[in-house]
């Protein structure tokens, strides 16, 4: 069932020391007074100006396949498409942390700003991420309520893993995300620009472990795979 | 001299009020504004990047002093133009189409303005032929790609061939940059150079362009 998610402010601001690791920062009592102040004050910008709401569709596998099916490209060569034939559930997102942050973002890099501009962004894309994980959280509540408490939940999106940027056209077209104020440029850039979209996989830890032998991971540098693969697994 | 010594020093701590109340006082007292650029400004945020590289500060910090930077800079431009003091390069810069990263490629042009380059910016988003237009348009002899995404930084492949196949390879050099990017994968596509961050864009640029 297709769902509209508004969050309470307070569930969209991350923590210091998530924001810190993130951008490879100092931890928190280690770091220069000046720097502390502008993570504080970008948390409290952040707290009092984010707008966040989501919208999220539980679909079938046959659904979903269609949402991957426009790109032309055999399933196998991307992660979601190898990860999510083994998933026990599917639930298409989009997050928004909505449009007066990314605002007050650019209106300080217009002024010159641009160190608190850069740590209000740093604090909006934790934000974001803290949505998608939250949602994640959300769904696997509901799969536990169904006897699943062994599933683990994680976000795949566009963009990422080889999952192209043009997957966002039909992902939108499926869950109509317009009704929560989030639109698709022409080159497949969501507005606004804090927001986050893509599917939950939910499926035991072994579910979304993959070899990460594709082609496009010679070129990755983060592996962040790794991380998220052993979160899963870990817990399972 | 030692006001552009303490301009130097004010632009490190990222004092933007003191960096503009000395260099007010460094043109008042006739100083070229070439020299308070190169000798005060300049070489403050060459320390300051050099800081960066040995990862002694950290982004905010270089960004605290690039806006102090700014408000040297602001008041030296029209004495730049009017004693005629060239530019190092006109380089162009954006992030590739599709994606919307662009704190990066950001930092890299504030570094590069630090430097003494003119600098295109033309956001994020930008299409291959928007890159090679805008170098033709404005008779840069440098573009710089950034890319976040694995499935965007292809495009930069895109670019290094339009500049080859509009003859102005050798005139204009390409320089790649961003999270997923490396330099295999730079010479992969055939892009004159590779940085890894903000500061060794800088020097690679100054290495192409031999300025």
């Amino acid at each position: 069932m297709r769902e509209i998610v508004r969050f309470a402010k307070p569930e969209a601001v991350p923590e210091a020391r998530e924001v810190l690791a993130a951008q490879g920062l100092p931890e928190e009592d280690t770091l220069a007074p000046r720097l502390r102040r502008l993570l504080d004050d970008a948390i409290d910008a952040c707290a009092a100006l984010v707008e966040p709401r989501a919208v999220c569709e539980e679909l079938p596998a046959e659904r979903f396949a269609a949402v991957l099916a426009p790109l032309g490209v055999p399933g196998d060569d991307l992660v979601v498409g190898r990860v999510y034939p083994r998933a026990e559930g599917l639930a298409l997102f989009v997050a928004t942390l909505g449009e007066a942050l990314p605002e007050r973002i650019r209106k300080l890099f217009d002024e010159d700003a641009l160190a608190e501009g850069w740590m209000l962004d740093a604090v909006a894309s934790a934000g974001a991420d803290l949505l998608a994980d939250r949602l994640a959280e959300r769904y696997r509540q509901k799969l536990v309520e169904r006897g699943l408490g062994h599933a683990r939940v994680l976000p795949y999106s566009p963009g990422y893993c080889g999952w192209p940027t043009r997957g966002q056209r039909p992902l939108f077209d499926a869950l109509r995300p317009e009704e929560i104020g989030v639109t698709l440029n022409d080159s497949c850039l969501m507005s606004p620009i804090k927001t986050v979209s893509g599917v939950l996989v939910a499926g035991p830890g072994q579910a979304h472990k993959f070899r990460p032998d594709f082609p496009f991971c010679d070129d990755c540098r983060t592996h962040e795979c790794g991380r998220r693969m052993a979160s899963v697994l870990r817990k399972a | 001299m030692e006001i552009l010594k303490r301009i130097a020093d004010a632009l490190q701590q990222g004092d933007d009020q003191q960096v503009g109340t000395l260099t007010a006082e460094a043109l008042g007292a006739g100083l070229p504004a070439g020299d308070i650029l190169q000798r005060g400004l300049v070489a403050g945020m060459n320390v300051v990047g050099e800081q960066f590289r040995r990862r002694e500060v950290f982004l905010p910090d270089v960004l605290l002093s690039a806006r102090a930077m700014y408000a040297g800079l602001d008041l030296l431009k029209p004495h730049l133009a009017s004693e005629g003091v060239p530019s190092r390069g006109k380089v162009v810069l954006g992030t590739m189409k599709g994606d919307l990263h662009d704190i990066g490629k950001n930092l890299v042009g504030i570094m590069l303005e630090g430097a003494g380059f003119e600098v295109i910016d033309l956001g994020h988003d930008v299409a291959p032929e928007a890159f090679v237009d805008a170098a033709v348009r404005e008779g840069a002899t440098l573009i710089g790609m950034s890319a976040l995404l694995t499935t965007t930084m292809t495009r930069m492949r895109d670019v290094v061939a339009l500049v080859k196949e509009r003859g102005l390879a050798g005139k204009v050099r390409t320089i790649v940059g961003g999270a997923p990017v490396n330099a295999d994968f730079a010479h992969e596509i055939g892009a004159d150079g590779y940085a890894c961050d903000a500061a060794h864009a800088v020097d690679r640029v100054r290495a192409l362009l031999g300025a």
